[in-house]
């Protein structure tokens, strides 16, 4: 999937993740998060399975989670990507 | 058993989390009214992945998508059928073809994830004055049909009325819907009670809606959940009764009674089968009889 423009998705509320995204020639991913030093790697791992199901080979992904439980960043980042995707 | 029906914000995470918590015996992930046109893709992925994830064991799953005149019935049904849910609530069912269109959706996305075909069950909501005229063909418009729940909100809107908590705008639509559902065998239940902090003006509704028959009541706010259950399970008294009512028939069966009769009143046939709804309530909620 190609992206191509800048979408959002999510909110700052807590147990949720705001996630924004952009297309971009790789793949970066940068993470803020209340649990970071528990979860971050297992957050990243999330990012990275969600953009390759997807088929994403470039985008610049910013989380700012406040305590999503995996299936809800995955979600959030599912919903970003479709929207960055619309043409 | 399902006293309490609560209604969730499909688009908020953190409710999506704590709905299992809150002692409902039915949790209705909403997709429609609580969720903005804007925000209508982002609610139905995660409620997906909520359903599919999250280990929901103390209330049923029920999702209310969006109606057939919006574009976004068909993307609620791909994505949410795959996940199973107790029953999909259907809104704005005015007519029984408004369900046979919902069920082509529906077993077409079963039968791309493998489904058994009819599995999926359907609540319609009867919300406006063509549905409550048709409430026995929604009933009995498919199988899948197991229950209908009334909304009374835009319900008054399309009667031109005004909501009152007395409910007088409403009788006439909740006895027909509550003859109609009996009728066709399938459950029924009563519109939310809007006011959230009127305990006592819920408490009256709820025993308005048991009287006529409803066997439980949708929320829209957790405060509202205890008070449907009380009102909705049956007392120690009535089980006392009830449980009295079947030793009695069982024992004049026994003794080759043609009539019997119980505390000065006759038994017969609408007294026993009564009694044997609530003893079959009270076992679900894990009551102790003395049979």
């Amino acid at each position: 999937m190609k992206l191509v423009k800048s979408a959002v998705a999510g909110t700052l509320e807590s147990n949720d993740v705001f996630v924004e995204i952009e297309p971009a020639e790789n793949i970066d991913i940068e993470i803020e998060s209340i649990v970071f030093a528990q979860f971050g790697d297992d957050i990243r791992t999330s990012v990275e399975d969600v953009l390759n199901e997807m088929g994403v080979k470039g985008a610049k992904v910013a989380l700012n989670d406040h305590g999503a439980l995996d299936c809800v960043i995955r979600a959030r980042l599912e919903t970003a990507v479709l929207r960055a995707s619309e043409v | 058993m399902r006293r309490s029906m609560l209604f969730m914000p499909g688009n908020n995470a953190g409710m999506l989390l704590n709905a299992d918590f809150l002692c409902a015996d039915s949790i209705i992930l909403d997709l429609e009214d609580a969720v903005s046109t804007a925000e209508k893709d982002a609610a139905r992925i995660l409620v997906r992945n909520a359903v599919r994830t999250l280990e929901y064991s103390r209330s049923e799953v029920i999702v209310r998508i969006n109606p057939l005149d919006s574009p976004f019935f068909e993307s609620d049904i791909n994505e949410i059928v795959q996940v199973a849910p107790s029953m999909l609530m259907l809104p704005k069912v005015s007519c029984a073809e408004d369900v046979i269109i919902y069920d082509e959706y529906v077993s077409k996305a079963e039968k791309k994830c493998g489904m058994e075909k009819g599995s999926v069950k359907f609540i319609p909501l009867i919300e406006t004055a063509l549905g409550v005229e048709n409430a026995y063909k929604i009933c009995s418009a498919h199988e899948r049909v197991t229950a209908v729940l009334l909304g009374a909100e835009d319900l008054s809107a399309d009667l031109g009325c005004k909501r009152t908590k007395g409910g007088a705008e409403i009788a006439y639509s909740r006895g027909r819907i509550v003859c109609a559902a009996k009728a066709a065998k399938v459950a029924c239940y009563d519109t939310p009670f809007t006011d959230v902090n009127d305990d006592e003006g819920l408490k009256v509704d709820a025993q308005v809606a048991k009287s006529l028959g409803f066997t439980g009541k949708a929320a829209i706010s957790p405060r509202h959940v205890a008070a449907i259950n009380e009102v909705f399970s049956p007392t120690m008294q009535e089980i006392e009764y009830a449980a009295e009512v079947l030793r009695t028939i069982k024992k004049a069966k026994e003794e080759g009674l043609g009539v019997v009769s119980l505390r000065g009143k006759m038994i017969d046939a609408p007294i026993v089968a009564r009694a044997q709804q609530v003893i079959e309530a009270a076992k679900e909620l894990g009551v102790d009889i003395d049979e």
